[in-house]
């Protein structure tokens, strides 16, 4: 059964989607992109971050996007930590392909089972005024807990776009990507600059975290659904672009929405997978891929 | 080790094994047995292509799923006997594993790890939307009322693992030891310059994905009758991919004895935490210790032991 009021919302739950699945990914276009980390473990600190903004919620009665701002300083501090141990441990050595990728690997799961002890596998959601309303326009509904999450990725992947083209270390930050060691002829240190970036990507997954958990109830396992989901969206986006990642993300997020209206939910995880294996077996550079 | 004492060792595993399963003590001991072994077929598999060739394929759940479902079909289908069973589900899987080889042909590294997780849960997501074999409810099969040989059915099955575990490593002995284990190593190291000095880069890759999916397939095809009930969500279990990958990894992943070693410790200790402890706390212990030793010790157990010897040598 086909209609248009159907499309029309499929499309609109689509495009608000997409906005979100934008700041999940922007932490992996940064770490994954620019800065050859292939951080695996990202989804799994997004539901770190919904987690956060769980226990906030329902023992402070926090906003969760209040929380998802205060935390990102923290996550900032993990990332720091972490691209410590991964520079010290893997990429000083040079073996940062294989191993540095179980590394993160093992990390996922390490953080995933810990969720699982502490929080069972109880679906959990937060409470705030807005959630549960929403906007009619015409035939379309726009509800609150989507039109949220959609924005603040938008205002997000804007604001990462000016650090990243408009300041000194964005700058800097595309540099080390280009090109690590003319960098360090000019006199900057590209581990530094990585290890700021890396602890960006990281501290993005706080406010992720807190617009999933906004969006929908969340589960530790759900991280695995978003691996597929980053990494679709970030090569699609051809690998360290901003705005590609912006245009990428939409894209996913309208096609894994017409996938749920008409073929049914449970298709719409292989969705992203499927759109992955595509990418990479017909144009691995992505759309914006230089 | 010669290949003389090998042979030696493997038939006595096996002599041994045909013994204990006439024993007839508690089942559970098969039961728990049966999982290690499991772990020493499919570590072995991930070890030939992650080990030898250095592609990280996390779609293990993948191969030993599709290993389970054809044997879900067959038995469905026409009742087939365990060992048409066998070979269909490591057809299967092997089929599987020579189109992700051809992956490798476009895909190097990180995207090809991502790409093997990406198929695992696509096929993941067939299953579930597939209603012959129980859909995201899962089916439950019967086993055959009387076993082949053994005290009754988990007997026969553990030994049928222990057989193909057998089988699984002396396949994986055989690759490193010929030419085909140079040219993977070969790839490991450096793929353009194997690729310059005229190693057959493509097919040997295409060996290393195909053999290593066959065993993986094995490895899943008797868990219908293991269990007896097979969903989707038990059988494309992430902990196949994290401790098929960890084994190796624990134990030492340029030797074939390697990821014997890591999946008989860890699976054993694993099992022994899941009846004292929890199961949420041994696989938490899995994801430490994996972490610990691609820090601490990145060439596993079997290169400490080599590292400790050869300090010990130049000493002396």
């Amino acid at each position: 059964m086909f209609s248009l009021d159907l499309l029309l919302n499929a499309l609109v739950a689509g495009i608000l989607l997409g906005g979100f699945y934008a700041v999940v990914s922007l932490g992996i276009s940064i770490a994954f992109g620019l800065l050859d980390i292939v951080n695996i473990a990202h989804p799994v600190f997004v539901m770190l971050g919904s987690y956060v903004a769980y226990i906030l919620n329902a023992q402070l009665g926090f906003d969760p996007v209040l929380t998802g701002v205060l935390f990102a300083p923290v996550f900032y501090g993990l990332g720091l930590l972490l691209y410590q141990i991964y520079y010290a441990s893997f990429e000083r050595r040079g073996a940062e392909s294989l191993r540095g990728l179980v590394f993160f690997f093992g990390i996922l799961f390490v953080v995933e089972v810990s969720l699982l002890l502490a929080f069972g596998v109880d679906y959990r959601l937060v409470e705030a005024s807005y959630i549960g309303e929403s906007l009619r326009i015409g035939p379309v509904g726009i509800a609150f807990r989507l039109l949220v999450p959609c924005l603040i990725g938008m205002a997000l992947t804007g604001a990462l776009y000016l650090f990243l083209s408009r300041t000194f270390l964005g700058r800097a930050v595309q540099a080390v990507s280009q090109d690590a060691f003319a960098l360090r002829l000019m006199g900057a240190n590209p581990v530094r600059i990585k290890r700021l970036a890396f602890g960006i990507a990281i501290a993005t997954a706080s406010l992720a975290g807190a617009l999933l958990i906004m969006i929908g109830p969340v589960e530790p396992a759900m991280n695995r659904e978003y691996i597929g989901r980053v990494f679709a969206v970030a090569v699609l986006g051809g690998m360290g672009s901003v705005g590609g990642t912006l245009v990428a993300a939409l894209i996913l997020g309208i096609v894994e929405s017409l996938t749920a209206t008409f073929s049914g939910p449970s298709w719409s995880v292989a969705v992203s997978f499927a759109v992955l294996l595509l990418v990479l077996a017909v144009r691995p550079a992505g759309l914006f891929g230089r | 080790m010669t290949n003389r004492t090998f042979a030696v060792v493997a038939v006595t595993v096996l002599v041994a094994g045909v013994i204990t399963a006439r024993l007839g003590v508690n089942q559970y001991y098969y039961f728990a047995a049966y999982v290690v072994l499991q772990y020493v077929v499919l570590a072995t598999a991930w070890n030939i292509l992650g080990g030898y060739t250095g592609y990280v394929n996390f779609g293990t759940p993948a191969f030993f799923a599709l290993g389970a479902y054809t044997a879900v079909v067959l038995i469905k289908s026409i009742k087939a006997p365990l060992a048409a069973q066998l070979v269909a589900g490591a057809a299967v899987a092997g089929v599987l594993g020579f189109a992700i080889g051809y992956l490798t042909l476009r895909l190097r590294g990180v995207f090809f790890s991502i790409a093997t997780l990406a198929l695992a849960v696509v096929l993941q997501t067939m299953f579930i939307n597939w209603d012959y074999t129980g859909g995201a409810r899962g089916v439950t099969l019967a086993r055959p009322p009387v076993a082949p040989f053994g005290a009754s059915y988990v007997e026969f099955l553990f030994v049928v693992m222990l057989g193909l575990a057998v089988v699984a490593v002396a396949t994986a002995r055989w690759i490193e030891g010929s030419w085909i284990g140079r040219g993977l190593a070969a790839i490991r190291d450096n793929e353009e310059a194997a690729e310059c000095m005229g190693v057959p880069t493509l097919r040997l890759k295409l060996v290393a994905t195909t053999v290593s999916g066959v065993l993986m397939g094995l490895a899943g095809a008797p868990f219908p009758y293991y269990l007896t009930f097979v969903e989707p969500t038990s059988v494309f279990d992430l902990n196949y991919a994290v401790n098929s990958l960890a084994m190796p990894m624990i134990g030492g992943s340029t030797t074939w004895i390697g990821p014997v070693i890591g999946a008989v410790l860890l699976g054993t200790a694993q099992q022994i935490a899941m009846v004292t402890i929890s199961s949420a706390l041994n696989l938490l212990l899995v994801g430490l210790i994996l972490v610990a030793f691609v820090i601490l010790a990145p060439e596993g157990i079997v290169g400490l032991v080599q590292r400790l010897t050869r300090a010990s040598r130049s000493r002396a």
